[in-house]
């Protein structure tokens, strides 16, 4: 019986929708599953955690995210609980928090997992910015696995049982690495990372201005907004849009590409979406060989009517 | 300041991959470069060193014998030192921290350690944390502003959709560059002249204390993701080909 820890990640104290990929890969796994929270409360959350063995929860006076309380919190709860894998979720706090904890808890990290065993302790991930997959496998001591949202399917549990519910205190060591501020961005974005719609804009846009029409579509789809590197260094967006092997690698359900070519560097950050939708001006652009659906046409016209057709099935 | 750039050598971003025998890749073909967010590392390293006075950067690269064009790059830029941590055989991202310590470590005096967020061949996404775990100094990742004053560090890295954490450390400590950082300059003419000459000190891993048979992350195989099946045009009057295509992505594709 191996323990399986999952850090289950609270964002303002909104439970993240890729915990229940996490939770649906653990509960299957049938090992008793420990999952860990930072709260001050967690019966909002028992709902989500059905099933699963233990609910631990970290208790202290300040539960803001520090990477160091929080990665040495974690590697005490690995020694006090036994765990023998933790997974979380590949993000912006998952990113910075696993190596933490991997050099703290002297434990093999495998980040960005497409798929995780939990029984032989093997994980695929890609590499060489997706042009590969490998086959990892940490053998001994603690195996930590990030995985990449959007790519376990999520199962409802018809579990009943609630989880036994053990409290342990935040560590409160010195801080190396202070955050002292977090500064929100105006407009409330979705996470690209994380999104399962997104509208994207290359070169083709010209001007910072007509990344309206792709807001708009956006919007009607609650999808997320990104871009090409062309887009970003002509200033038409901003850094955090781009999508690619400089930018973030996404992994929607829906990625449409407008007036993008197709480059590779490009590809790579969104190959793995469930469908790529290209309108392009161009039949010979290399987008359409990656596409599922392509429309030959101007943008300018083609996003407009596709907002209104949305909008239309969708109400 | 005794600045510090650790950089990794990767196929270039358009070399198609090819598997050789189910662990390794045929290199034959490849063109190498510096990976690269290892490039805004290497700037945001020139540009401190151009604001203290009498500082130095040295670049760092483990690897086997071709990484040394890596570090001509860097020289070229404007390091001034370049170390070579020889290695020929395949280490996991824990050992290879262990190994670039060690070298950082001879010198008494290391402060900013610049690297990038990622090396786009492993992809990775660990190694400035568990650099700077090893070496006991504080770290930030995903970089994206880089202020020193009054001997600190302040950073600004992007976390979730735009939003940006305000970090500050001490010196030493270890920064991992993401674009948007800066632009990274080219090496002139006279860079690339004067990088000939200087000398690239090298350390064969043995001297490191480092070897493969404490890896704990193994590599079991590589293989090549299954390509998509070649995608469908959807022709016809744009208002037409636009409701087919939402038509197709609710009905046949399901994902709205
Ligand atoms: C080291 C390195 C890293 C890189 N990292 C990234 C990265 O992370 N992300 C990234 O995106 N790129 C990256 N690139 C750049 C990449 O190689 C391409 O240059 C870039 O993706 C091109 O962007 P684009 O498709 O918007 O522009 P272009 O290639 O110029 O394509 C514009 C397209 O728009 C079409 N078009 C023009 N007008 C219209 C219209 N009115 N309606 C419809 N279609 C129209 C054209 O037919 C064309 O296909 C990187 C490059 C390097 C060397
Ligand atoms: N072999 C290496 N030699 C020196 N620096 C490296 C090496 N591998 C990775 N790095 C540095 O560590 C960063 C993160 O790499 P990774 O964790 O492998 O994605 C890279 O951007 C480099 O700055």
């Amino acid at each position: 019986m191996a323990n399986i820890g999952l850090y289950i990640e609270l964002k303002e104290g909104v439970f993240k929708k890729s915990n229940r990929e996490l939770l649906s890969l653990a509960r299957k796994s049938g090992q008793p599953v420990h999952a860990v929270l930072f709260c001050p409360d967690v019966q909002p959350y028992l709902e989500e955690l059905k099933g699963i063995q233990t609910v631990i929860q970290v208790q202290g006076a300040d539960l803001t995210y520090q990477p160091d309380r929080y990665a040495r919190t974690l590697a005490a709860v690995i020694q006090e609980f036994k765990l023998d894998i933790v997974c979380g979720i590949f993000s912006a706090q998952g990113k910075d928090l696993f190596p933490r904890l991997a050099a703290k808890a002297k434990a093999g990290l495998v980040n960005d997992c497409l798929a995780v065993d939990l029984d032989t302790r093997k994980a695929i991930k890609p590499v060489y910015s997706g042009k590969l997959l490998a086959e990892y496998q940490i053998d001994a001591g603690t195996a930590l696995f990030t995985i990449r949202p959007n790519v376990i399917a999520v199962e409802t549990t018809t579990a009943t049982k609630t989880p036994e519910i053990k409290t342990v205190a935040l560590d409160n060591g010195e801080l190396q690495t202070k955050i002292v501020s977090v500064e929100k961005s105006a407009s409330q974005k979705i996470d690209l990372t994380e999104a399962e719609i997104i509208v994207s804009g290359g070169r083709a846009m010209k001007g910072k201005e007509n990344f309206a029409i792709l807001e708009d579509l956006a919007k009607v789809l609650n999808g997320g907004l990104g871009a090409s590197r062309a887009a970003v260094d002509a200033e038409y967006a901003s850094a955090d849009m781009q999508v690619g092997q400089t930018g973030k690698v996404v992994n929607p359900k829906l990625y449409i590409a407008c007036g993008i070519s197709g480059a590779i560097q490009h590809f790579v950050g969104m190959k793995t979406s469930k469908i790529i939708v290209a309108v392009n001006k161009d039949p010979e652009a290399p987008i359409f060989k990656k596409a599922d659906y392509g429309i030959v046409g101007d943008l300018f016209t083609i996003v407009p009517l596709l907002k209104e057709e949305f909008k239309k099935v969708l109400s | 300041m005794n600045i510090y750039a650790c950089i990794k050598q990767v196929p270039d971003t358009e070399a198609s991959i090819l598997i050789k025998d189910g662990k390794s890749i045929n290199e034959a073909a490849i063109k190498w470069i510096v990976s690269p967010h290892d490039e805004y590392a290497i700037e945001e390293a020139l540009k401190l060193k151009e604001k203290i006075p009498g500082s130095t950067l040295t670049a760092v690269c483990l690897g086997p014998e071709r990484v040394q064009n890596a570090l001509r790059t860097a020289l070229a830029m404007g390091a001034d030192h370049a170390v070579h941590v020889e290695s020929s055989v395949a280490l996991d991202s824990q050992n290879t921290a262990r190994a670039l310590a060690q070298v950082i470590r001879t010198d008494k005096e290391f402060g900013v350690i610049f690297m990038g967020k990622q090396a786009i061949d492993d992809d990775a996404y660990q190694l400035h944390i568990l650099l700077a775990e090893e070496l006991a100094i504080p770290v930030a990742t995903n970089v994206m502003a880089f202020a020193f004053d009054g001997g600190k560090v302040r950073v600004e890295r992007e976390i979730d959709e735009g939003a940006r954490e305000v970090i500050d450390m001490a010196v030493p400590c270890v920064v991992a560059a993401a674009k948007g950082l800066n632009t990274p300059r080219y090496a002139s003419m006279m860079g690339i002249m004067k990088a000939k000459k200087i000398e690239i000190k090298k350390t064969p891993l043995a001297e490191t204390g480092v070897d493969e048979a404490q890896n704990k992350v193994r590599l079991l195989k590589l293989a090549s993701p299954a390509e998509k099946p070649q995608g469908r045009i959807i022709a016809g009057e744009a208002a037409d080909a636009v409701c087919e295509l939402v038509r197709l992505l609710r009905e046949e594709a399901k994902v709205i």
